[in-house]
């Protein structure tokens, strides 16, 4: 185990159970599937006239994704308000996560979804298409990781 | 609808929560995963997807509708090319910055203002996406 977990694992077994919680509960009494990068365009509908974002898939849905995402920010404030575990920041340079973060937002909603609503929202829906997309992300992120130096 | 609205900000805090307390908005933490160093990652996926399986799979089953009312939704994507480049992409930029969408937000909860690149150039890609899809 040591060797798998050099930071132990009940951390994220339990962070994952409670993930779990909230995409469930959504679920169960609303029936939204909750994944993550759809906000990222549903948003851009109010702010830009450029018909894509105008559709009513995005229009329909973007008041309820950004309350989401709120609860997000909340989640992770409630957290650091009960450990006092605040952000550490990172040591990636600002060039590095925003050339990275443009090619995650474009991939991801080219992708029609990220890691929670492939990962998770598709791969609990048994969607064949989601498992696709996992298994080309994951290994198109091994295959980067390995080759970018740390 | 004020019930709906509160139960998504519930369900989006947990969500925070979840990704918060298993330190998967630093970045590192993601890397270190992707480089085969901490198989953390995975368990968190493995935890989530362990809740949500039995819930997706059985509830539409089991009941006509959700609690609140309104339709069950549901995850379907075609599996086009559209769909296999679009992940191949993000996957390359989660290897470059070890940033996804849902903790690039969910780091603000916690001050990290770091993620904010992160953040920003996700909002930037997802807006080149709108204006150069067909």
């Amino acid at each position: 185990m040591g060797a798998l977990f050099p930071h132990g694992w009940v951390h994220f077994l339990a962070g994952g159970l409670v993930i779990g919680l909230g995409v469930s509960l959504l679920f169960a009494l609303t029936g939204r599937v909750g994944g993550l990068s759809t906000v990222y365009t549903s948003s851009w509908s109010w702010f830009s006239a450029l018909p894509y974002f105008q559709q009513d898939r995005f229009v329909r849905e973007r008041g309820w994704r950004l309350l989401y995402s709120v609860g997000l920010v909340l989640g992770a404030a409630a957290w650091w308000l009960a450990t006092g575990e605040g952000g550490q920041g990172t040591g990636l340079s600002p060039g590095r996560l925003v050339v990275g973060g443009v090619l995650v937002g474009f991939g991801a909603r080219l992708g029609n979804g990220c890691t929670s609503g492939h990962g998770i929202c598709g791969l609990a829906s048994l969607d064949r298409p989601s498992l696709v997309a996992v298994l080309t992300f994951m290994g198109a992120a091994f295959v980067t990781a390995w080759l970018v130096p740390a | 609808m004020i019930a709906r609205a509160v139960v998504t900000v519930l369900a989006g805090a947990l969500f925070g929560l979840g990704l918060t307390m298993s330190s998967m908005i630093q970045p590192e933490v993601v890397l270190g995963f992707l480089r085969g160093q901490d198989m953390g990652l995975a368990l968190v996926m493995g935890g989530a997807i362990a809740i949500t399986l039995p819930v997706y799979q059985l509830l539409p089953r089991l009941r006509p509708a959700p609690l609140l009312g309104g339709t069950f939704g549901r995850k379907a994507s075609p599996l086009d090319r559209r769909l296999v480049l679009g992940a191949a992409i993000f996957g390359i930029g989660w290897g470059i910055c070890g940033v996804c969408p849902g903790p690039a937000i969910t780091g603000l909860g916690v001050g990290d203002l770091d993620l904010l690149w992160a953040l920003g150039g996700i909002v930037v890609g997802a807006w080149l996406q709108g204006r150069l899809a067909p």
